[in-house]
């Protein structure tokens, strides 16, 4: 095994675990399709540091942040709902996308290559991932509580607002990193896939959180080690894994 | 003489120019239960929610210092597939499982097996006793009460308002309780607000309840029997 092998597999198992812990708390608050867009306003960013040769997850970012922020804004402004916002920011970053990044490197953005990556930027990816999961682990029950009755969490004291924005933050994140490991087109599966397979076999939040992590770096080691056996792309092939995992828990289904 | 926990002076709230509740003064005392009855969109749920801060009122409203607000909301749809289990549920406000047991206990939830199931599959008598049983956890000055299922049989032969009654008898509660069901006030009542927008009466039962008010208050015709205690 060659250390950048390593590496990369250390990496999806961070990036992937906390990926399906996020995306737990997205399918909670109906908002699964949201990080799939969200890697769509990934893809200026990307195309931005491939043109500057910069870390593409750094270029995803920046661009989340600001689509995050306008989402943000606009929600409190027009009180337009959250998807239909999102689904604007998502076409003009599309847009953008496809006129800045160039041809060659386009599919690298589209669909991931996680196959170079160096021992930096695994250490940045396991401490952002384990600092995403551990803010989501403050706000978690909160922002259940709020996706199920907004008066219920303000007459509780739960403030709302921050935690939403907290929230969001930690899903930029999260597509930030996972952009990487699946390429924009693909990175929702990161977060929709392990946290829909926890759902079908959890009773309680505890259960499903834990498996939501697990489907998501098993799935993640399991789709690297096919791309050393077999040299295919890294993302589709944890996508795919992903989606075993799934009709495993279909069929154990509570 | 009690003091007072809740003053409201001339509260007045509005919603886009319109006004939905119109200069309503009312006091609650320690150990009182007040009933709030009124039709349907007379503006007792947004009563509610302006007392629990939620939307921006004029007028006054004071609360004593220090109170601990307990708010059992209108029964709300939840996801049957949410994994998140009535345990769950109560670790929101406390992980101590001797007390959320104790809680259960005095809502008359003996089966403590309810606490491992999806709080989106219990039965809606049972998810209003678990709703009434997160109000009263942590010892609520005050408990707040938005139209729980009026006369629903909520399991075991028993209505909300005997539970309630029994609860207020161990726990000597303080409460606010909102309802279009007249039937309640009889039951479960110190006092009784009459709204419809505007405040129509408020007063012992016995003294303000009459045909002539409560015509004004549901505006048409309505059957009233005095029910002698």
């Amino acid at each position: 095994m060659t250390s950048e092998l390593i590496y990369s597999l250390i990496t999806a198992i961070f990036v992937g675990g906390a990926g399906g812990y996020v995306g737990s708390l997205m399918v909670s608050k109906r908002m699964a399709l949201v990080g799939d867009a969200l890697g769509h306003v990934a893809l200026p960013g990307m195309g931005l540091a491939i043109l500057l040769g910069l870390n593409v997850s750094l270029g995803a970012f920046v661009f989340l942040f600001i689509g995050i922020l306008l989402i943000w804004y606009f929600e409190e402004k027009t009180e337009l709902p959250t998807e239909t916002l999102v689904g604007i920011i998502f076409v003009l970053s599309l847009a953008i996308g496809f006129l800045i990044t160039p041809e060659l490197e386009l599919l690298e953005a589209l669909i991931g290559d996680i196959t170079d990556v160096s021992f930096a930027n695994m250490a940045i990816a396991v401490i952002l991932s384990v600092l995403v999961v551990y803010l989501i682990k403050k706000i978690y029950l909160k922002i259940i509580f709020s996706s199920i009755s907004n008066d219920f969490a303000v007459a509780n004291k739960i403030n709302v607002k921050r935690d939403n924005f907290l929230y969001l933050l930690a899903v930029a994140v999260i597509v930030a990193m996972g952009v990487k490991v699946a390429g924009s087109l693909l990175v929702g599966a990161l977060v929709i896939v392990p946290a829909a397979s926890s759902r079908l076999i959890s009773i309680n939040l505890k259960q499903y959180s834990l498996w939501a992590i697990l489907f998501g770096a098993l799935s993640a080691v399991t789709g690297i080690i096919l791309f050393n056996a077999l040299g295919w792309p890294v993302g589709p092939l944890v996508i795919l894994a992903n989606i075993v995992f799934f009709g495993i828990c279909f069929l154990f289904k509570k | 003489m009690k003091k007072n926990i809740l003053e409201v002076k001339n509260l007045t709230v509005s919603f886009n120019g319109e006004k939905v509740i119109d200069n309503l003064s009312f006091s609650l005392r320690e150990g009182e239960n007040l009933v709030v009855v009124g039709p349907n969109g007379a503006g007792k749920t947004v009563l509610l929610k302006t007392l629990l801060g939620i939307n921006p009122y004029s007028g006054e409203i004071k609360w004593k210092e220090g109170i601990r607000i307990g708010y059992v909301p209108q029964r709300f749809q939840i996801d049957k597939n949410l994994p998140l289990s009535v345990e769950d549920f109560f670790n929101f406000k406390t992980l101590d499982r001797k007390e959320i047991i104790s809680i259960l206990n005095a809502v008359g939830i003996n089966e403590l097996s309810i606490l491992e199931k999806k709080i989106g599959v219990i039965s809606s008598g049972q998810l209003q006793r678990v709703l009434i049983a997160w109000g009263l956890l942590n010892n609520p000055s005050i408990l707040l009460l938005d139209e729980p299922t009026s006369g629903v049989d909520i399991g075991g032969e028993e209505t909300i308002y005997n539970l309630l009654n029994k609860i207020d008898k161990k726990m000597k509660l303080t409460t606010i309780f909102i309802t279009h069901d007249l039937s309640i006030v009889y039951k479960f009542a110190d006092s009784v607000l009459c709204l419809n927008k505007k405040p129509i009466c408020y007063g012992l039962p016995q003294e303000v309840l009459n045909p002539e008010r409560m015509k004004e208050l549901y505006g048409g015709e309505i059957k009233f029997h005095h029910h002698d205690q």
